[in-house]
């Protein structure tokens, strides 16, 4: 047992926290219209109290548990059954096992959360809360299991996903187009018409939130306070600094202005580049995924959305999917064992294999997280209706589905 | 009697709030308006989507003066908004039946200023 180790990760977990409520939260609630923000401030809150009771329950023990196959972890430590003061050395040799169990606690609350981007501003609140908890169990849980549970299929292929790009970033992302695509367009929005966010300022205010706990994301990941966390952290920095850097630029470059959303953008789609990658390539080699994310995230939200012009309300596909899905691919190209000694070199420095390993795990990932979905989605649609009225969509979802409003015009 | 509603640049609200206090008009009324002209407003771009026709902020100002301040008013508005650019803004002018003040009931143009 190591106290720093313990000190390092259990103060990730609370950064990670911050990522969801309120980074998240606000970058999300600053983008939508006032009659909407306190709808995604209620979905982003009662996500992290309902998927950390999720998690405690059955999630921790069907994504870590004693492996199924390969396919799913057991439910051995039910309620955190046998989950306590002493390591898992599977997991992490120097902490208390519930040390590691509340950390990967945020990343369960995260991604679902994340998802709330794509169907903003039209989903029912009883099918949202139906359809996340579902999600998080049918879909978090067995591929986090795959990735990073052990005895998990792919992790056994050695599949490399330091903190979450597949398993946070490409799940949320392509389960946020498979939703948007479902649940149709926002009223109004049929002509190619876009909603102007609300509140920039807040939306700012989240992606810097994002970039602060970011680091107990991917630093805390590796689970000691060591030199990998300290390579993690400065390839964080890295990458998200260029990404920053460079879509403000490509907005500059293709005629309009610099904006602050762009930076902000950038910033967090750098992030998630980097997500998978941190611990296992270089600050240097973190530049180059950091500049090529923004071109390809720029690309997916400015072009590819209006040419196939479905509503992913707030590119949750765009910069979550292909920012995810670019990072683990850069991963196979960009690692380094000199890096991390439980990684392995990548298509750059000699190793191919690697690079088909990355592609698999992009490919498995995409192809479950939207079966599934599309599953979970006709189920709760069945049962419940995932989208709200016409009518209550015009009024806004603060009102007819909180009976609550975000702000007053008159004291 | 006349009420007067100035729509002007935001940025020029000082100088004619300036320009009035010299022909001695202190009463106003100040909101902040959305609003467009012939230009038809300015283009808002977010992650690379236009958002067209999006409207100009302004300031609204209403002041309701008596038949011989009106002019005076309508000058020191110009005087104080005119920048002799695109988007100052326009005057308009009304007549105006009756003002009543709520704390004393005093009606008229006793009750203007």
């Amino acid at each position: 047992m190591n106290t720093g180790d313990t000190a390092w990760v259990l103060t990730s977990s609370a950064l990670v926290l911050l990522m969801t409520m309120p980074g998240l939260a606000f970058f999300y609630g600053g983008l939508v219209r006032r009659k909407n923000v306190l709808s995604i401030l209620m979905q982003c809150f009662i996500i992290l109290a309902m998927i950390s009771l999720q998690w405690m329950l059955w999630g921790y023990s069907l994504t870590f548990g004693p492996d199924i196959k390969g396919i799913i972890g057991n439910l051995d430590w039910f309620a955190l059954k046998g989950v306590g003061g002493a390591p898992n050395a599977d997991y992490a040799a120097t902490i208390p096992h519930s040390a590691f169990m509340i950390f990967q606690c945020m990343f369960a609350v995260i991604t679902p959360a994340l998802m709330v981007g794509a169907y903003a501003e039209r989903m029912k609140f009883s099918a949202f809360l139906v359809f996340t908890i579902l999600w998080a169990t049918f879909v978090y849980d067995p591929l986090g299991h795959w990735v990073w549970g052990t005895g998990g299929w792919l992790k056994n292929l050695g599949a490399l996903d330091f903190a979450g790009g597949i398993v946070v970033h490409t799940s949320s992302g392509v389960s946020a187009l498979v939703l948007a695509i479902m649940l149709g367009k926002r009223v109004g929005t049929e002509n190619g018409i876009t909603y102007k966010p609300h509140n920039m300022p807040f939306a700012v205010l989240g992606a810097g939130l994002l970039w602060f706990g970011w680091f107990g994301f991917n630093a805390g990941s590796a689970l000691a306070a060591n030199e990998l966390a300290t390579n993690a952290f400065i390839a964080t920095n890295t990458a998200t600094a260029a990404a920053a850097f460079t879509w403000p630029m490509i907005e500059w470059i293709v005629g309009g202005r610099p904006t602050a959303l762009g930076c902000a953008t950038g910033a967090v789609a750098g992030l998630v580049a980097i997500t998978p990658a941190c611990g296992f390539v270089t600050p240097v080699n973190a530049l180059f995924i950091g500049i090529l994310v923004s071109v390809f995230c720029y690309i997916a939200c400015a072009k590819i959305k209006a040419i196939f012009k479905y509503d992913d309300s707030l590119d949750v596909f765009g910069v979550h999917g292909v920012g995810g899905i670019w990072g683990t691919l850069a991963t196979g190209l960009f690692a380094e064992k000199v890096v991390n000694e439980a990684g392995a070199d990548g298509l750059f420095f000699g190793n191919a294999h690697q690079f088909m390993i990355q592609c698999l795990l992009v490919v498995a990932a995409v192809i479950f997280a939207v079966v599934m979905t599309v599953i979970i989605f006709k189920l709760v649609d069945a049962v419940i209706g995932m989208r709200v009225e016409k009518k209550s969509e015009l009024v806004g979802l603060d009102l007819t589905q909180h009976s609550e409003s975000g702000y007053t015009l008159i004291e | 009697m006349k009420y007067i509603v100035a729509i002007i640049q935001p940025h020029k609200l000082d100088e004619v709030m300036k320009t009035l206090e010299e022909v001695e008009v202190n009463l106003m009324t100040v909101s902040h308006v959305l609003g467009r002209g012939r230009q038809k407003g300015v283009t808002e771009v977010y992650r690379g989507a236009k958002e067209a026709g999006s409207l100009l902020k302004k300031i609204k100002l209403e002041i309701a003066v008596n038949e011989d301040f009106v002019e005076p008013t309508i000058q020191a508005i110009i005087k104080g908004a005119r920048t002799g650019d695109i988007g100052d803004g326009k005057i308009f002018v009304m007549d105006l039946p009756d003002v009543i003040r709520i704390r004393t009931g005093e009606k008229g143009g006793k009750a203007i200023g």
